[in-house]
């Protein structure tokens, strides 16, 4: 235990110092709070329909007549959609996000471990997947689930979809990180005093690449969650469990931009910037921490020709 | 291994990557609740028992799946012969590529802008490491990456037509219609206006972060040091020894962005009602026309296989160090 702690407190260390990092940080927290607090945070529900003095729905009302953030096309109040739009948003960018993680690193880690013919298997079956585009294939998998009608909800069929498309740069990632782990020497030791292999890749490997493969996981969310509200606005995701995406599929459907409701297609844009942003700051520290690569080049700092006076 | 060989395995891996793309397109059709008949003659065509029972047979649909329809419909493919689509009761192949020009035309002018921009961007940004410029566009290149293509064009699509007047979509006026090709020029420029700036500012960053890295890596190397000690100036060492080995990796990722170009097609032909194939694959997705989809699919996979092998084969011709791979 104090092992661990000594090693988070040399992390703390590192990360503090570096802004991009807490701003990410700060940003993914902001989201998560709301996401966890979104009941506490709107007197309303998201299907609740906002009705004026004279009862009828309050149609695309600005934020000067509704506030903080006007209603929808429907009279659902904007805020609230906003807030438990995170909740479904984060929920498909994570669940999906953890599974391709876990497709990815299992293959590479098979990969890279073993070598040989497994190897060249697992890398030519990553390369035809990443050639393959995959938002259409995504699109047409979930098209045919849902016209095969089998009854698996909405947000499934976009979890599952999602979980087992986007792992393919993580499986590139964590093989070449297996590759050069499983050639220090501790390897070697362990398989000479009879280590088998199952217990050399937990015991061994994994525990080096499992920073790495932390970092990885945020950028995969990331993409996770850009893919979901992509689907979403092209009308596939839940309209009885509208994310961040749904709101400016219907945003654009019904018309928000020729009304010029700003109010209902710019917050959900925002949204979704503000939380892929927080991840892909974070996941890009974290890696940086956890896989340093160069510190300078020859041409930094000087513009004068021949040698500076750094030297 | 000759470089005849390394194009000859390019070969096999795509063919092979084609099948793969074939079989999964197919499986997924035969999924499909209800009548593959249908999907041959179009959903709402009234015909005989008959007619159908012979439709069946001549398409091979009464002999079983795998292996015989299987071929069938492979040897089918490799004619061109990709199905009739339900909605428009039109060959596939027609209606592609009747729209395939107007998608070119598109990520050609987008691509074309974002790796001029892009990589120029890129480059000043990697020789000027932990300045404001690269910081600047480091910045701008990440909140691009977080961007939601189609998000990025709504607001461009409501800003641009309220304040500058430009059109909201279609790729020419209705008025336009029917007149000579000169005269109706500057109208579908005009409309590409938006779409295009759209495509440009999302793949820019993207092209700026590979370039800067790439640029990085290279300014790291030992004859980079070389050269500054021989006492040439920063553009000559960029201009005779950076560039060209920086851009190699660009050249590859190019080709491999080519698939999400055509996620970007779908985003942004949707939002901006452009008449390409990313607004037919999001047209025949809300019909759930499947033969349409699935064309569609098949075209835009075999673009990117395609696209991918070239850029493979050109890369032995571009990297003097992979003569023999």
């Amino acid at each position: 235990m104090s092992n661990f702690r000594r090693s988070f407190s040399n992390f703390w260390k590192v990360f503090r110092r570096s802004r991009m990092g807490l701003v990410g940080a700060f940003l993914l927290i902001t989201v998560l709070l709301v996401a966890t607090f979104a009941p506490l945070l709107t007197p309303y529900t998201p299907t609740q329909i906002i009705r004026g003095p004279n009862n009828r729905p309050l149609i695309y009302a600005p934020p000067s007549v509704h506030p903080p953030l006007g209603t929808d096309d429907a009279g659902h109040d904007v805020w609230t959609l906003l807030a438990y739009g995170a909740r479904v948003s984060l929920l498909v960018g994570f669940i999906a996000g953890f599974i391709s993680v876990f497709i990815g690193s299992t293959l590479g880690t098979l990969a890279g471990f073993y070598g040989g013919k497994t190897d060249t298997l697992l890398m030519r079956t990553t390369d035809v997947f990443l050639v393959i585009p995959d938002l259409p294939l995504t699109i047409i998998l979930i098209a045919v689930i849902r016209q095969a009608n089998v009854g698996i909800p909405t947000l499934v069929v976009l979890i599952a979809v999602i979980g087992l498309l986007y792992w393919t740069t993580t499986a590139r990632l964590i093989r070449s990180q297996v590759l050069t782990v499983k050639e220090r020497q501790f390897v070697a030791r362990a398989r000479a005093i009879g280590a088998g292999n199952g217990h050399i890749m937990r015991k061994h490997i994994l525990p080096l690449v499992l920073p790495l493969m932390t970092a990885n996981t945020v950028l995969v969310i990331s993409t996770a969650i850009l893919v979901e509200s992509g689907l979403a606005f092209l009308g596939l995701g839940d309209p009885s469990q509208p994310s961040w995406g749904t709101m400016l599929h219907f945003a654009f459907e019904r018309n928000a931009i020729s009304v010029g409701a700003w109010w209902f297609y710019l917050p959900p844009g925002l949204a979704i910037v503000w939380t892929v942003l927080g991840c892909v700051l974070l996941g890009n520290v974290l890696e940086e921490i956890f896989n340093p690569r160069l510190k300078s080049h020859h041409l930094e700092g000087d513009t004068n020709v021949v040698a500076s006076s750094r030297h | 291994m000759s470089r005849r060989d390394y194009i000859f395995r390019k070969a096999v891996f795509a063919l092979v990557t084609l099948l793969i793309v074939f079989t999964i397109n197919f499986l997924l059709f035969r999924i499909l609740p209800g009548d593959p008949v249908r999907s041959v003659i179009g959903r709402n065509v009234r015909i005989s028992r008959e007619v159908q029972q012979a439709l069946r047979e001549q398409f091979g649909l009464d002999k079983p799946i795998i292996p015989d329809q299987y071929l069938n419909t492979l040897g089918q493919y490799a004619q061109g012969n990709l199905g009739v689509s339900w909605s428009l009761r039109r060959p596939v192949g027609e209606v592609l590529m009747a729209k395939l020009g107007n998608t070119l035309l598109l990520v050609v002018l987008g691509q074309f802008f974002s790796i001029i921009l892009g990589v120029t961007l890129g480059l000043l940004a990697g020789w000027k490491r932990k300045t404001k410029i690269d910081v600047s566009a480091l910045t701008f290149s990440l909140i691009m990456w977080a961007v939601p293509t189609f998000w990025l064009g709504i607001m461009l699509l409501a800003l641009g037509s309220s304040w500058l007047g430009l059109p909201t979509g279609g790729m020419v006026d209705p008025k336009n219609i029917g007149k000579p090709f000169l005269e109706v020029l500057p109208d579908v420029a005009r409309h590409l206006v938006l779409p295009t700036l759209t495509f440009t500012l999302i793949y820019m960053g993207e092209y700026m972060l590979i370039m800067r890295s790439s640029i990085l890596e290279v300014l790291s190397e030992d004859y980079i040091l070389t050269a500054k000690a021989k006492g040439m100036s920063h553009w000559q060492i960029l201009r005779k020894h950076a560039l060209k080995n920086a851009m190699l990796p660009i050249v590859t990722l190019i080709a491999l962005n080519l698939g999400f170009t055509v996620s970007g097609a779908i985003y942004i032909e949707t939002v901006f009602s452009y008449d390409g194939l990313g607004k037919l694959f999001q047209d025949a997705l809300a019909k759930q026309d499947f033969p349409l989809l699935q064309g569609a699919f098949m075209l835009l996979a075999i673009a990117v296989i395609v696209a991918n092998m070239a850029a493979d084969i050109l890369y032995t011709y571009l990297d003097p160090r992979v003569k023999q791979v």
